[in-house]
C-alpha cells in the first residue's frame, strides 16, 4: 500500500505517543519509576491534549487565544459536578465516559458563545475577550453554591447554609472550596487515550477540506472570502472544536484530584500563557511538536526540584535551546539534513522537489 | 444579455468620490481591459464587484441576476472569481492545496467524514486531486505541486493565483494587474496563459492593467477610467487612439 507524505507524519505522531506510554508504562511496572513521577503522568497527558487543543486554535486558525485554560476549568467543573453527583448511581466506566461528554460539550459550548460575538471580528479581538474568559470564569465558579438532595438540584451565591439542603443533602460545589471528593477515575492509558483521540481528530482535521478551508483563513481571509470560504463559520468550527478538546483535558484533570478549585495556579492567565509556550516552543501550527514541547516542559521543572537553586536557570536554557531548534530557519535545515540520513530522505526530498 | 451588466455604480470615501457614475456591459466570452493612471479607482471597482466594498449607489447584475448587496462569498458562487493586485495567497500551504480550497465548494464531504476520514472522503479527496492537478497542469504548475506557495517565484505566484481563481469554477474572472512586478519574459509567458485560458475554457475576462503593450495585445474591449469616471469606452483600437486618453495618460 502506498502511504504518502501526510499519512506516514501522523503515523509518526501516534507512534511517538505510543512509544513513550509502553516506555512509562514499563518503567512504572518494574518499579524504575518514583511515586512522584508517577504523579506526573497524568498531568502529562492533560497538558499535552490542551497544547494540541491550543495549537488547533493559534497554529492551524491563527487566532491568539490567551484564556485557553478557561474552556480546561469549565471542562473540569461541569464533568466533576456529574461524576460527584451520580458516583453512588453509575458504574464508574459509563459515568467517566459521560463525565467526557459533559465536560467536552459544556467546554465547546462556551467556545461556541465566545466564538459567535469575536469570531466576526478582524483583529486580535480573540486574545483579549478570551483573556478576560479565562479570569472571568474563575471567579464566577468560586461564587457558586451548589447542592442536590432529595427535592432536587439547589443554587446559592451566598453561602453553602443557604442552600437549605433537607438531611442526607450533599454540597457538591462550595463556593471557593470547590468539588471535593470526585472520583479518581483518570488514568496514564485513559490519559493516553484521549491524547490520541485528540490527535487524531486534529490531524484528519488539517488533512480535510474544512482544515484547508481554516488554514486558507489564516494565511489570507480577504483570499478566502473572495475563494467562497465562509470565514466566520468556519471559525466558529475551528474554535469549538478547539474549546472542546481543551475541556477534554479538563475532565482527565478533575478526576485525578481530591480537591478541585478554581485557583490561578491551574486555571489562570499564567496557566494559559504557560500552555502557549508549549505551543510556540514546540512550533506554531506544528501538532506533533506540541505535544513533545508540553510532555518535555511539563516534566523538565518537575524533575529538576534536585537542583533547587539552578532549577529555573537549567528550565530557562532549555526553552532558549527549544526556541533556536524549532525556529532558527539554517538549524531546521540542518535538522532536515541529518534526518534525511536516518532515513527520512523521501520525506525531506520531496519538500525540496 | 449582457454576462456583466453594471449600472450608475458609485462610491465614496470620506470626501473622495473614488468611483462615480461607473457603467460596464461585458459579453460571455470577451477579454475587456479596464484601464487608468494610478488611483484612478480600478481596484475600487473589483472591490464593488466582489462585494468587498458596497456602493452608495449603482447596480450590479451578473448574468441577469442582482448580485449588488450580496457578500464576497456569495458573490464568488455566484460567478465571480478575482486576483489580487498585490498577491495574496495562502502562503503556509502547498501549491495544490491553494487549488483544492478554490475547489471547495463544488467537492464536498461533511465535516465528520472529514474528521474521521470515512465515507465520501476518500473518493472526494482523489476527486479534488485529479482534479487540481488537472488546473495546475494548465497553468504549468504540476510539478510544484507540493510546493509551499510562499516558496514560488514570483511569476509562478501569479499564475498559482490565477489557478485558484479558476478552481471556483467562476463565469467571470476578474485580474488585478496581473503583470504587476514582472520582466519582459515572464509578462510574455502570461498573455500566453491568459490565452489559454480562455481557449481552454472559454472564460470571460476583466483585466485591470497599466502595461499598454499587453492590453492593446490581448484585450477587445477597453474602459479607461480617470478620477472615478469612465473617460472612454468601446474597441481597443478605438480608444486607444482617443485624443482624451492620450491626453489622460501622458499627462498635458
Ligand atoms: N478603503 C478606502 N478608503 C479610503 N480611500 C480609498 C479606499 N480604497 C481606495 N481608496 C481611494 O480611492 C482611490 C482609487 O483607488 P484604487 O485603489 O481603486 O486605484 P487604482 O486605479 O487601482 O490605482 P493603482 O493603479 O495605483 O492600483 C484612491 O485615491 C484611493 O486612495
Ligand atoms: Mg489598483
Amino acid at each position: 500500500m502506498k502511504i504518502d507524505k501526510k499519512t506516514k507524519s501522523n503515523l509518526i505522531t501516534y507512534g511517538i505517543v505510543v512509544a513513550a506510554f509502553v516506555l512509562f508504562t514499563a518503567l512504572a511496572s518494574t518499579g524504575n519509576l518514583s511515586s512522584h513521577m508517577k504523579g506526573l503522568l497524568i498531568p502529562m497527558t492533560y497538558y499535552a491534549v490542551i497544547a494540541v487543543a491550543l495549537n488547533l486554535c493559534v497554529g492551524i486558525l491563527g487566532e491568539l487565544s490567551i484564556g485557553h485554560c478557561g474552556f480546561m476549568c469549565i471542562g473540569a467543573f461541569t464533568s466533576a459536578f456529574f461524576s460527584k453527583a451520580t458516583a453512588e448511581i453509575l458504574p464508574s466506566g459509563i459515568r467517566f465516559f459521560l463525565a467526557f461528554l459533559i465536560g467536552i460539550a459544556f467546554a465547546a459550548l462556551f467556545g461556541f458563545l465566545i466564538g459567535i460575538p469575536v469570531l466576526r471580528l478582524k483583529g486580535d479581538y480573540l486574545a483579549i475577550v478570551t483573556l478576560a474568559f479565562g479570569e472571568i470564569i474563575k471567579n464566577i465558579i468560586n461564587a457558586f453554591y451548589i447542592g442536590i438532595d432529595k427535592s432536587g438540584i439547589h443554587f446559592s451565591l451566598k453561602n453553602a447554609m443557604e442552600l437549605g439542603l433537607d438531611e442526607g443533602g450533599e454540597v457538591i460545589v462550595n463556593g471557593a472550596m470547590g468539588i471535593t471528593g470526585t472520583p479518581h477515575d483518570s488514568t496514564f492509558t485513559i490519559g493516553i487515550v484521549v491524547l490520541l483521540i485528540s490527535l487524531f481528530v486534529v490531524l484528519n482535521l488539517i488533512n480535510s477540506r474544512d482544515g484547508r478551508a481554516i488554514m486558507a483563513i489564516r494565511d489570507n481571509y480577504i483570499a478566502a472570502e473572495s475563494t467562497g470560504i465562509n470565514v466566520t463559520g468556519y471559525k466558529m468550527m475551528a474554535f469549538t472544536i478547539s474549546a472542546a478538546i481543551a475541556g477534554a483535558a479538563g475532565v482527565l484533570f478533575s478526576h485525578n484530584i481530591t480537591t478541585l478549585t478554581a485557583t490561578s495556579q491551574y486555571f489562570g492567565y499564567n496557566a494559559s500563557i504557560m500552555i502557549l509556550v508549549y505551543v510556540v516552543l514546540g512550533g506554531i501550527g506544528n501538532i506533533r511538536g506540541s505535544v513533545i514541547a508540553a510532555c518535555i516542559l511539563y516534566l523538565l521543572p518537575e524533575l529538576l526540584r534536585g537542583f533547587s537553586n539552578y532549577r529555573m536557570l537549567i528550565y530557562s536554557i532549555v526553552l532558549i535551546v527549544m526556541m533556536i531548534v524549532n525556529w532558527s530557519p539554517k538549524i531546521i535545515e540542518w535538522r532536515k539534513r541529518t534526518l534525511g540520513r536516518f532515513g527520512f530522505k523521501k520525506n525531506s526530498g520531496k519538500e525540496i522537489a | 444579455m449582457a454576462l456583466l451588466d453594471v449600472n450608475n455604480l458609485s462610491i465614496s470615501f470620506g470626501g473622495l468620490r473614488a468611483v462615480d457614475d461607473f457603467n460596464i456591459s461585458i459579453e460571455k466570452g470577451e477579454l475587456y481591459g479596464l484601464i487608468g493612471p494610478n488611483g484612478a479607482g480600478k481596484t475600487t471597482v473589483f472591490n464593488l464587484l466582489t462585494g468587498v466594498y458596497k456602493p452608495n449607489e449603482g447596480i450590479i447584475r451578473l448574468d441577469g441576476e442582482d448580485i449588488t448587496r450580496k457578500s464576497t462569498i456569495e458573490i464568488n458562487h455566484c460567478g465571480i472569481a478575482r486576483t489580487f493586485q498585490n498577491i495574496r495567497l495562502f502562503k503556509q500551504m502547498p501549491v495544490i492545496d491553494n487549488v483544492k480550497v478554490g475547489l471547495a465548494e463544488r467537492y464536498k464531504y461533511s465535516a465528520l467524514e472529514g474528521i474521521l476520514h470515512l465515507g465520501k472522503y476518500k473518493k472526494v479527496e482523489k476527486e479534488m486531486d485529479e482534479e487540481a492537478m488537472r488546473l495546475l497542469k494548465v497553468f504549468d504548475l504540476d510539478k510544484e505541486r507540493d510546493t509551499l506557495a510562499s516558496n514560488l517565484p514570483y511569476g509562478k505566484q501569479r499564475k498559482l493565483e490565477i489557478a485558484r481563481a479558476m478552481a471556483t469554477n467562476p463565469k467571470l474572472l476578474l485580474l488585478d494587474e496581473p503583470a504587476a512586478g514582472m520582466n519582459p519574459n515572464e509578462t510574455g509567458e502570461l498573455m500566453d496563459t491568459i490565452a489559454l485560458v480562455r481557449k481552454e475554457f472559454g472564460m470571460t475576462i476583466l483585466l485591470i492593467e497599466h502595461d499598454m503593450k499587453l492590453v492593446s495585445g490581448i484585450c477587445e474591449k477597453l474602459t479607461v477610467l480617470n478620477f472615478g469616471r469612465v473617460l472612454c469606452q468601446g474597441e481597443t483600437k478605438e480608444v486607444l487612439t482617443n485624443p482624451e486618453v492620450i491626453k489622460a495618460y501622458l499627462g498635458e
